[in-house]
């Protein structure tokens, strides 16, 4: 049987505003069959998206394919004229992008918008169109589907608009569905929901799909094939079994290493120092005007206390919206708590950061989940390192210039890397520039919030291994934010969940296995796991999903 | 200011092999800015009639060995009257455009990171003050105090400080929301370095061009605050106030209307031009 997709020789290469040329993709080739479901996984920047992109002809601006075959049913869409290409997609090759939420027109119904595809490319009545979208809103499992399409994108959730967007994709009946990390901007609870819509459509129909992902777990649950690409090259292609049970490439090993729970080894009993190190009593914090009872309008963090004892580490982990960065940012005094204490070190700390002493902010330091914002673009590494070391520890410049030195070297990061700017680095390079900074201040405790969220697998166990290796040198405590329960997992001592505010059960790693409050087990059973069966063997209580999740 | 900023322009050229690319473009603008700026400092010496003094025996003359750019509607000497305008244009104009915006910008971004009351009083009066016309104002002034070169300078910055606070507010209100300026914040930092350090650095590139725009504008606007009679006081008179003038001489060609008007667009086209080709640090080092 001739297959649906064909890559052969792929490359694909962008010119510099220097005028040099790079080649992104060096000479991809492989194949998709009907009805398969092929996984192109690979850490950011390994040219996985711009692979699936030239399968609908396109090539983001700077870049341009220069050789090589990639044909789509028969079609070499590198070699057709733009216009050909318009007719091919949405018809026969689709997208499902990122971030539907950017995706979507704000002001235009979600039906207007679901069915444009049809009225675009004329294949059937707008009745028509609209009876198909019905159905395939319900084939997807959306709530109401009869009346979903007459809201507007900001009325239903994330996770809603993320099907929705399937639904634009396959209303034109398509042979090829590209799905551009679908589900990494949501919450694992929802993240199973949509995954298992997305498979029983492409499953029902018969359509091939590709899946980009850094998230092998994901990849596992909905892919036939993977992919595994790296520097524009691949490294691997096999079965998800093959891949997953028998990878034979070091990178592929090492993408499945990163999967494995390192736990931390067991941090010997809590010192049973005179006091914790950081103390948090009843906090309560949030936005907007102060009501008549002192408190804010809306209530992001409601009655919040912990503790954190010297040298040991605690994990805070929630979905989205469920208040844990608005507690970091309260305990640093960027918010100012409205009810509460907060003890650091046997002081109580004024609640907003100008009410604290130049001491007390050194020995805090919070680092940030995007790296991106938290480093001034306009700046050197030496520059943006330096600035902490002249501020709290007054030092000169040549003793300044060998402290970088030694930062970078903590980081593990090049020195000669100190001239370049923040634009000229990689994300978990900027991460790791963010903590050296969080590391110049010399702290006691660091505020981890997400930091590494947005980075890869690979990238993120090395954060990981970082931040436990400094806490033996240096004896730093860290509170650790994410969404993650693998990350949270291989580092803290204690984890608390949250969820919608307020503490919801606080436990350690080793009893992870058999959380007691009902929203723990709920949020620790949606975390895939790198067995395929894993989705389907999968049982929730659907009481359970009703009752906390806004799917 | 104005010399200061030459300064630092001639040293990044210098710098060319210090990593900077300045591109042939810029070079010129920057050329025949400091050509006016030199012409402005110098002029006394090297005018070749008394600027006042009726020297032609024929109003509007051609041009003629004698009088290189002819005779302007008096007969006096056009090429002495443009040097000397030069002064005017080129001082008055760039004083008030460097001290509009360095002020603008400066409030602008005291009020994005301050915040609060001291944005709302800022904003707000500032409004008030955008929203007196102009020439209006200036008459004001110059009815008040009387018509001098400081009494100008400082008309023509008020004019255009609102805009330039409007600006650079909006600009440094969305650096301000940046993650680098909490940590900069939380670190206890300053609002003045949190201004000169993170938010400027940042902002400088928009600036600098709407520096160039509104430079046009006070040149415009100081021409005719001179046509009016409020500006420059006879027998000086700046490129604008040469413009008007003479522009008697427009059907017949005379050179004393032409002149000052290619006087006026070679300065505001040069700062334009350099503005928009600073040296650039070059990025893609092979190191």
């Amino acid at each position: 049987m001739v297959n649906l997709v064909e890559i052969r020789d792929l490359k694909v290469e962008a010119t510099t505003d220097s005028g040099r040329r790079v080649e992104i993709i060096n000479g991809v080739s492989f194949d998709i069959a009907e009805g398969e479901i092929v996984a192109l996984i690979g850490e950011s920047g390994s040219g996985k998206t711009t692979i699936a992109l030239t399968l609908m002809g396109h090539a983001r601006p700077g870049c341009r394919i220069s050789g090589g075959s990639v044909s789509v049913a028969g079609k070499d869409m590198v070699t057709l004229s733009e216009k050909q290409r318009a007719r091919v997609r949405g018809t026969e090759v689709t997208y499902v992008p990122q971030s539907a939420a950017a995706a979507f027109n704000p002001a235009a119904t979600i039906m207007d918008q679901v069915i444009e595809v049809t009225r675009i490319h004329g294949l059937m009545s707008a009745d028509e169109a609209r009876l198909r979208a019905v159905e395939l809103f319900r084939a997807l499992s959306l709530p109401e589907p009869e009346t979903i399409g007459t809201r507007y994108p900001h009325q239903v959730s994330g996770g809603q608009l993320q099907r929705l967007s399937a639904a634009m994709a396959l209303i034109g009946d398509p042979k090829l569905v590209i799905f551009d990390e679908p589900t990494t901007a949501l919450d694992v609870t929802t993240q199973i929901e949509v995954l298992r819509a997305f498979k029983s459509v492409m499953k029902k129909g018969g359509i091939a799909g590709v899946y980009v992902s850094h998230d092998l777990a994901v990849v596992a649950q909905i892919a036939d094939r993977i992919v595994v690409l790296k520097g524009g090259e691949t490294k691997e292609i096999g079965t998800t079994k093959e891949i997953l049970d028998g990878a034979k490439h070091p990178y592929t090993r090492e993408l499945l290493a990163a999967f494995e729970p390192k736990p931390r080894g067991a941090a010997g009993a809590a010192e049973s120092g005179p006091a914790p190190l950081l103390e948090i009593e009843n906090l309560v914090a949030g936005y907007g005007q102060a009501q008549a009872d002192g408190l804010p309008l809306v209530r992001a963090v409601e009655h919040v206390s912990l503790k954190v004892e010297k040298g040991r580490n605690l994990g805070i982990i929630g979905e989205s919206g469920c208040g844990k960065s608005t507690l970091a940012r309260t305990i640093a005094g960027i918010l100012p708590a409205a009810v509460g204490t907060i003890v650091f070190d046997g002081k109580e700390l004024g609640r907003s950061a100008h009410a604290r002493s130049r001491d007390e902010l050194r020995e805090m330091q919070i680092v940030f989940q995007y790296a991106d914002t938290a480093l001034n673009p306009a700046k050197s590494v030496e520059e943006i390192l330096a600035r902490p070391l002249a501020f709290y520890h007054g030092m000169n410049a040549k003793a300044r210039s060998a402290r970088i030195d030694e930062l970078l070297d903590m980081v593990r990061l090049p020195r000669n890397l100190r001239h370049r700017r923040p634009g000229e680095l990689s994300g978990g390079q900027k991460q790791r520039v963010n903590f050296a900074r969080a590391l110049a201040a010399e702290p006691k405790l660091i505020l981890c919030d997400e930091i590494t969220s947005a980075l890869d697998t690979v990238v993120a166990a090395a954060v990981i291994d970082l931040l436990k290796e400094l806490q033996r040198e240096l004896g730093l405590s860290y509170i650790f934010i994410s969404h993650d329960l693998s990350v949270v997992e291989a580092i803290c001592d204690e984890i608390v969940v949250m969820y919608g505010g307020r503490k919801v059960e606080e436990i350690t790693p080793a009893k992870v296995k058999t959380p007691q409050h009902p929203y723990s087990q709920l949020l620790f059973s949606s975390v895939p796991r790198l067995d395929p069966t894993w989705l389907d063997g999968l049982e929730q209580d659907p009481e359970l999903v009703r009752a906390y999740c806004r799917r | 200011m104005t010399m200061t900023s030459s300064e630092t322009k001639s040293d990044r050229i210098s710098g060319t092999r210090l990593g900077y690319r300045f591109n042939i473009i810029g070079m010129v603008g920057l050329s025949v800015i400091l050509l006016w700026v030199l012409i402005a400092i110098f002029a006394p010496l090297i005018i070749p009639y008394p600027v006042g003094e009726i020297v032609d025996l024929d109003y509007f003359g051609p041009m003629s060995r004698d009088f290189w750019l002819g005779s302007d509607y008096l007969g006096r000497d056009m090429l002495s009257r443009i040097l000397m305008g030069a002064r005017y244009t080129v001082g008055i104009s760039l004083a008030a455009v460097t001290i509009a915006c360095f002020s603008g910008v400066m409030l602008g971004m005291i009020a994005a990171v301050a915040g609060g009351w001291l944005d709302t009083v800022l904003s707000r009066f500032l409004d008030a003050l955008s929203s007196i016309p102009s020439k209006l104002f200036g008459l004001v002034i110059v009815a008040a105090v009387g018509s001098s070169i400081p009494v100008l300078i400082l008309t023509l910055s008020v004019i255009y400080i609102p805009g330039a606070y409007r600006f650079a507010r909006a600009l440094a209100v969305n650096i301000n929301a940046m993650d680098f300026i909490t940590v900069a914040r939380i670190r206890g930092e300053s609002t003045l370095y949190l201004i000169r350090s993170e938010i400027l650095p940042n902002i400088v590139g928009p600036v600098l061009a709407d520096l160039g725009i509104r430079f046009v504008f006070i040149v415009l606007l100081l021409s005719g605050l001179s046509f009016l009679g409020l500006g420059v006081q006879p027998p000086y008179a700046d490129w604008g106030a040469l413009v008007r003038e003479n522009i008697g001489g427009l059907p017949f060609g005379a050179p004393a209307v032409m002149a000052p008007s290619f006087a006026i667009a070679s300065l505001t086209i040069s700062v334009n031009l350099l503005i928009d080709n600073l040296p650039k640090k070059i990025r893609d080092r092979s190191e």
